[in-house]
Parts: structure tokens; C-alpha cells; sequence
């Protein structure tokens, strides 16, 4: 058996640590927060260059035909350097929606689109507080026309497209709408975190047409969203080991009483159930990308075990993360906070750990009946 | 990625299976346990060492030693294998895994050619079954700490004091001991380690009745207990280090499981039978929840265990994760003890016979504090793993270069 990545996994995922480390560092992070940007538009335009969106994506379609193993690693990186660009809902989401459920088409025009770069995409799904349920849809498609409101969609300011669950008759479809077309006003929305910024989209009318068939929009979501949730463990993964490392630098060279705060058994032994709970959460995340990659039974059960363990790990990680820091870590200065605020917004971007832990539990019982 | 055996790995495994099916019946998972537990004890050692014997005569055991001391020199992913295998058969439960894991191992270390030759092979056979006699009642966590003598006389040594936590001392003809030689020199450099036979009559064996009932360990007094010189391991004074080779091998065959016990099925069937505010439990939120909690921890310390093994087929050393192992098990498992008797609500008390449930709660609850202190303590594990693992700094220490004897120890010497 070889339960693990390949060397040449390994080594895309050195080759895009390095590009991260210098093209994405926590300064660049912090200077996309600070003027409110959305998103940092040279690493956008750098990743694309590397192939990194098209990762996934069919060659036939621009992209480079690897598979979710790949991009597994590169989520890790994009994670740990809290890149400050739309990945996730243009790449797990928009493009593994298409993906799926895609007709050449539309394949054709949007992922090659993604792939060279020159298409942001998301998928809006919520339209107000509480958990996503198909009777909380209230946004409406019919004759080609899309009317009703998204909120928060991730992205959705910067995007080029969006994939929009509806109502259709009495059924659910998604439909792909350009949002840089007629019908469609979109406003920023304040939030925690502005390097992963959230909008409000107003749809009048809005041209629209319809991704894979009417009426399957339900269960597609949940599809993709289930998918999506391997690879966002891996960015929260990525986000957990980093935040983890420098904690423990900064342990280990913060003195008090005449010794390193490490040496105290109080943070030892915290650093040493932070390290159990990422390890587990790692190992979550392998078995869900090698059920991702060869399509098993197991992946929805997988899946929310990845998103459930890498989640809690990443949030309680900057929990302690603040508290080791002390007074500093409280600080607008330190990283810290941006660390405190990605965490929170990857728990809540394609539901919350709470809702993937009641689709665990859901799908265990199943199993188990 | 795959889980797949390798073509050798499988074929390994073929063979395995072949022989199992020659030599043993296929167990039923759910019966046998419990029918284990009805046998006596002396029946089933019976049964243990003829089916130790058996495998040695026909070439399964102690697979990875070396062939020169009664091993077949396999790999330790064909050991894996052969552990695997040999599970899912109706066999008598092991009392060989502390001689094969720690004990023999640190004999090949540290013996001498005579120690190798009188005592690997008849512990691999099995007729000889061996004990640990490291922890005191006053060093158990701070092991270097102890206090039992032994003092030269002529071409012997003569022991004198207290042993404890000592898992099968009563069916045991050999333990491996740790001994205070040298009161005036430094802690750890004081120690020398011995091979002890249990039959002296010097030697007092007497259970520990655990918290729930059971009886898995025993006190073991030294009364002027004579074992030859030939019988010590390793220098004069150099038994810390011995005995690091047999805790080293200590870590590496705990902890390896997912917990065992009862799983998350039986948590979810349990939740089906109970009744919460009028409702099936299992339709609770708050119980929905927990169990899924448990599901992710349970998974994530299979395929832990799963990424060790994925190194070790690679001809690779399983990373540090592997350490998380115990101190994960052990808490949970207290946890979903505490959560099956939550379920059955006032009935939770009940145990054995009289439980309105699963049972099995009632006994994980009252055996996981144990399993939470075997073996490395949860707060020792936590030492190790931030420090042999990350790297962080031990504990400053009052009681390093002192000789022993000047190391304040809270009761007299």
C-alpha cells in the first residue's frame, strides 16, 4: 500500500510553497486587507500563469489534466500562505460544478476561461441566516431570466460568472449567470475577513442559463459541495500548520520568569493536543482526497470527516494562537488576527462545521441501517 | 494513493491466510469475546502456549527476529500482515506481547551471546512467558526514580524491594528488572538492569484489585532475591539506557489500534433505542452531533494508523504521528463510555446483566482511566510528544547530578 503522495505531488507542492513564500507573503496578505482590495490581482494573475487553476481541468478544456490528488497539495499551500485570491470558489466550486454537470459548451467557455485566468468564478447558493435548506430558496429562474437575491456569495464582487441555485417550477436547477451583464447589481459586504471578501447580488430579470439538468439543482450542490469540502480541508489544513509553526517559534523564543514560554508544561502540553488534532485532521484529509480521487462510496463520509476535523483543528489552532501570543497577539500588528479571521471565514464558506457534522451523522446512519 | 497490497504483499499474504485456514477457525467478531472472558485463567495460558508452540514449529513466530534466535528474519511489514491475519481467526489471546516486543528486543541489544542463546529461543517458543519489573509505587511516570536494591554478593545479586503495575507476573518465568545499585551515584547513573527467574522463592506475587473489578497487574516483593551476575543486562550502572530500549519498544507496540472497544454503530444503535423528550435518541441534535465527533476522531486514528503502515510497506519509518495513537484513544474512549450510559439516562448506572442497554458502556467507563495511565501516562505522552516530537525544552530539574541518595523523594529510604 502507499498511503500518501506521490514524490512528484510532493514536489508541486515545494514548487508552489516557494512561489507562495514569495509572491504571497503574509505582508502582500496584509497590504490586500488593509486597502480592502478583494483580492490580489498579480497572484491571481501569477497562479494562472503556473497552471494552478487548471489543475484539475481536462486538457481539452486549457487545463492540465491532473487530478484531485494534485490540487489537494496545492490547496494545502494556497491555506498555509492565506493567499488572497478567489481559488476556492472559482476552482472547487465554480469549476467542479461544470465540471460535473457541464455540457461542452459551457465547459468550453468557462473552465478554459478559468484555466487561463481570465474568468473568476462562485457559486451562490444562501439568501439569508440559518442553514441552507431547499425550502430557504426563494431566488427564481424561468425563461431564461433569473430574478431574486444571493447573500453573502464569496467573491461575488470580483467574479465574472456565477453559478446560482433557483427555484424552478417546483423543483431547484442551477443556472450560470454573467454578473458583469444586464440584471445583475452587486454590492460588497462587510466582513471579517476582506481578503476572502463576501457580496450581496441583486438579480432583475438577469440573463441565465441552465447548468446540467432542470430540476437536479438540489442534489448538484450537494455534489459539489461535498466535493469542494476535501479541498477546502486541505486549505484549512495548510492554515492550521502554519499558524501552528508560528506559534511554536514564537514560543520558543519569547522568554518569561528566566525561561522560554516553551519550556512551560501549561504550553507544552497544548502545543502537544494542537499537534494530535492536525495529525488527525490530516489524516482525515488523505483518506477524503483518495476517496475524492477514485470517486469511492466513502466520499461522502469522508469528505465531512476532512472538512469537520481540518476545520475544528485550524479554528481551535488560532484560538491558542492568540492566547500563547499574549498582548500581541491581540494586536492589529501581529499576524495573528489574520490567521483568527481566515479560519473562521473557511468554517463557514460552504457550510458550517456544524451542518457537515449533521451530513456526517446523516450518512453514517444510512450506512449503518 | 491506494491502500492495495503490493504483488509481494499480497502474495505474502495468500500464504498467511492458507495456513490460517489449516490451523485455526475464522472467528465470529461477536461471540468470542465475551467467551474469553467466562475462561479460566490457567486454561487459557494452556491454550496460549500451545498455540505459540504450534506456530513456532511450523515457522509463525516472532516473525521479524532474526532466524538465528528462533525468528524467521521478515520484514515488518510481513509481521503487520501476519497480525492482521491471525486477528480475524478464533485464537487465544496473546501473553507473549511484552516478552516479544520489549523484552527480546532489548536482549538482542544489550546480552551477551550466552543470554541470547539460553533465552531468545525459548521465549519465542513460548514455554518461558516473561514480565516487566520496571515501576515502583513511588516511580511510575519519574521511572528513574526507584528504589529497589540490588547489592553484590560473591557471583550474585541480592534484591530487595518493591515492584508494581506488573502485567502476568503470576504465570511468568522470567522478568526483566531495574534495580537501584549505586545510592550515591546520580540518578539515572546508579541503575543496572537484570534478568530475574520468578520462581525464587524470595519473590511475593500479589494482584491489584483494579477500580472495576479486575485483576490485570500485580505487586511483586523482593525478599532477598538471588539472581547471578551472568543474569544482568548490560554494565554495571548503564541500566537506564538498557532499559530506554524496552520503553522505546514500548511505544511503538502501544497504541497502534483505533481504541477498540465498542464503535460508532453500536453508539448510533444505541441512539436508536433510547428515547429522548418522547423522540428515538438518535433524532436529538446535541446527540446527532457528539456522535459525529466521535466518527471524525475514530476515523482519523484509523487512517493514522494507516499512514504508519503505508510507510512501513514503503520500507519507511512510520512518522511521529504514530505517538498520538494511545493518548487519543484513551480519552475518547472514556468519552464514549461516559456518552453510551448518558443515552440510557437513569439505566446508565446498571451494569453487566442487569444493563436496560448496551453493557459495554458501562465497562468502557470503568476501564478507560485505566488505559488513560498504562503505559505512558496522557500527561507524559503530552511531555513526550512536545518534546521528542517538536522539540520543545524539558522540564528544569532539581534532581539532575545529585546523588540519588540527596534527591528529596517525599517518603523515607
Amino acid at each position: 500500500m502507499n498511503f500518501d503522495f506521490s514524490e512528484e505531488q510532493k514536489l508541486l507542492q515545494s514548487t508552489a510553497r516557494d512561489y507562495l513564500t514569495e509572491n504571497s507573503s503574509l505582508s502582500h496578505v496584509r497590504e490586500v486587507f488593509e486597502a480592502d482590495a478583494g483580492h490580489s490581482q498579480a497572484l491571481w494573475k501569477g497562479v494562472a500563469e503556473l497552471g494552478w487553476l487548471g489543475v484539475a481541468i481536462p486538457e481539452e478544456y486549457g487545463g492540465a489534466g491532473y487530478g484531485y490528488l494534485e490540487l489537494a497539495m496545492i490547496a494545502g499551500e494556497i491555506g498555509q500562505a492565506l493567499a488572497p485570491i478567489p481559488f476556492g470558489s472559482t476552482v472547487y466550486l465554480a469549476a467542479e460544478a461544470i465540471t460535473q454537470v457541464g455540457n461542452d459548451d459551457q465547459k468550453k467557455q468557462y473552465l478554459t476561461g478559468i484555466a487561463s485566468g481570465d474568468l473568476i468564478g462562485t457559486l451562490a447558493t444562501t439568501e439569508k441566516a440559518g442553514t441552507l435548506a431547499e425550502g430557504s430558496v426563494s431566488a427564481t429562474f424561468a425563461d431564461g431570466k433569473l430574478t431574486g437575491t444571493k447573500l453573502p456569495v464569496a467573491d461575488g464582487d470580483i467574479a465574472d460568472f456565477a453559478i446560482v441555485l433557483a427555484k424552478e417550477g417546483s423543483s431547484h436547477s442551477l443556472v450560470i449567470v454573467d454578473l458583469n451583464g444586464d440584471g445583475v447589481a452587486r454590492t460588497r459586504l462587510n466582513s471579517i475577513d476582506a481578503t476572502r471578501p463576501q457580496a450581496k447580488l441583486v438579480f432583475t430579470d438577469a440573463p441565465a442559463t441552465r447548468l446540467g439538468d432542470a430540476g437536479s439543482g438540489w442534489t448538484v450542490t450537494q455534489d459539489v459541495l461535498t466535493r469542494a469540502a476535501v479541498l477546502m480541508a486541505f486549505e484549512q489544513l495548510g492554515g492550521a500548520d502554519r499558524a501552528f509553526q508560528i506559534t511554536f517559534d514564537f514560543v520558543m523564543n519569547r522568554f518569561a520568569f528566566g525561561r522560554p514560554i516553551g519550556s512551560f508544561q501549561s504550553l507544552k502540553h497544548r502545543m502537544a493536543d494542537l499537534y494530535a488534532d492536525r495529525e488527525l485532521a490530516r489524516s482525515n484529509c488523505y483518506w477524503a482526497a483518495w476517496a475524492l480521487e477514485n470517486n469511492d462510496d466513502e466520499l461522502a463520509v469522508a469528505a465531512a470527516s476532512a472538512k469537520i476535523s481540518a476545520g475544528d483543528a485550524f479554528e481551535n489552532m488560532v484560538v491558542d494562537m492568540i492566547q500563547m501570543h499574549g498582548g500581541v497577539g491581540y494586536t492589529w500588528e501581529y499576524d495573528c488576527h489574520l490567521f483568527y479571521r481566515r479560519a473562521k471565514v473557511l468554517a463557514h464558506t460552504i457550510g458550517t462545521t456544524a451542518e457537515w457534522r449533521e451530513k456526517l451523522i446523516t450518512q453514517l446512519i444510512e450506512d449503518a441501517a | 494513493m491506494d491502500f492495495n497490497d503490493s504483488p509481494e504483499e499480497a502474495t505474502y499474504r495468500a500464504k498467511v491466510r492458507t495456513w490460517l485456514d489449516a490451523n485455526a477457525t475464522l472467528r465470529d467478531p461477536d461471540a468470542s469475546k465475551i467467551n474469553m472472558l467466562d475462561e479460566a485463567e490457567g486454561d487459557l495460558i494452556a491454550k496460549a502456549k500451545a498455540w505459540q508452540a504450534h506456530k513456532t514449529k511450523e515457522g509463525w513466530a516472532c516473525l521479524r527476529w532474526p532466524k538465528e534466535f528462533g525468528g524467521q528474519d521478515a520484514t515488518t511489514m510481513e509481521s503487520v500482515i501476519f497480525g492482521q491475519e491471525e486477528g480475524r481467526y478464533d485464537i487465544p489471546p496473546s501473553i507473549y506481547g511484552i516478552g516479544h516486543g520489549m523484552l527480546g528486543p532489548t536482549i538482542m541489544a544489550h546480552g551477551t551471546d550466552e543470554q541470547k542463546e539460553r533465552f531468545l529461543p525459548s521465549m519465542v517458543k513460548g514455554d518461558e512467558v516473561w514480565c516487566q519489573l520496571f515501576s515502583e509505587p513511588d516511580a511510575g511516570s519519574d521511572l528513574a526514580g526507584l528504589k529497589t536494591s540490588a547489592v553484590k554478593e560473591g557471583d550474585d545479586w541480592v534484591i530487595n524491594g518493591q515492584k508494581i503495575w506488573t502485567t502476568g507476573a503470576q504465570f511468568c518465568k522470567w522478568g526483566m528488572l531495574v534495580a537501584r545499585t549505586d545510592t550515591n551515584a546520580a540518578k539515572h547513573a546508579g541503575l543496572t538492569y537484570f534478568i530475574v527467574d520468578m520462581e525464587d522463592p524470595g519473590i511475593d506475587i500479589r494482584p491489584i484489585k483494579q477500580m472495576n473489578g479486575a485483576s490485570g497487574f500485580n505487586e511483586v516483593f523482593f525478599t532477598d532475591v538471588r539472581t547471578p551476575d551472568t543474569n544482568r543486562l548490560g554494565a554495571v550502572g548503564d541500566g537506564w539506557r538498557v532499559a530506554i530500549t524496552t520503553l522505546m519498544n514500548e511505544r511503538s507496540s502501544i497504541g497502534s489500534g483505533g481504541g477498540g472497544g465498542a464503535g460508532i454503530k453500536d453508539l448510533i444503535k444505541q441512539a436508536q433505542d433510547v428515547e429522548i423528550n418522547g423522540r428515538p435518541g438518535i433524532e436529538d441534535g446535541g446527540v446527532r452531533r457528539k456522535i459525529a465527533d466521535f466518527a471524525v476522531r475514530r476515523s482519523g486514528l484509523k487512517y493514522t494508523g494507516q499512514r504508519g503502515l503505508s510507510a512501513l510497506s514503503q520500507g519507511q519509518t512510520p512518522g511521529p504521528e504514530a505517538s498520538i495513537g494511545k493518548l487519543v484513544a484513551a480519552i475518547m474512549g472514556l468519552e464514549m463510555g461516559a456518552f453510551g450510559m448518558e443515552l440510557q439516562g437513569a439505566a446508565g448506572v446498571l451494569s453487566g446483566d442487569d444493563s436496560l442497554g448496551d453493557p459495554t458502556w458501562q465497562q468502557t467507563y470503568m476501564a478507560m482511566p485505566g488505559l488513560r495511565l498504562a503505559g505512558g501516562t496522557d500527561e507524559i505522552l503530552r511531555n513526550i510528544i512536545s518534546e521528542r516530537v517538536l522539540g520543545m525544552p524539558g522540564e528544569p530539574r532539581i534532581d539532575k547530578g545529585k546523588p540519588f541518595k540527596d534527591i528529596p523523594s517525599g517518603t523515607a529510604r
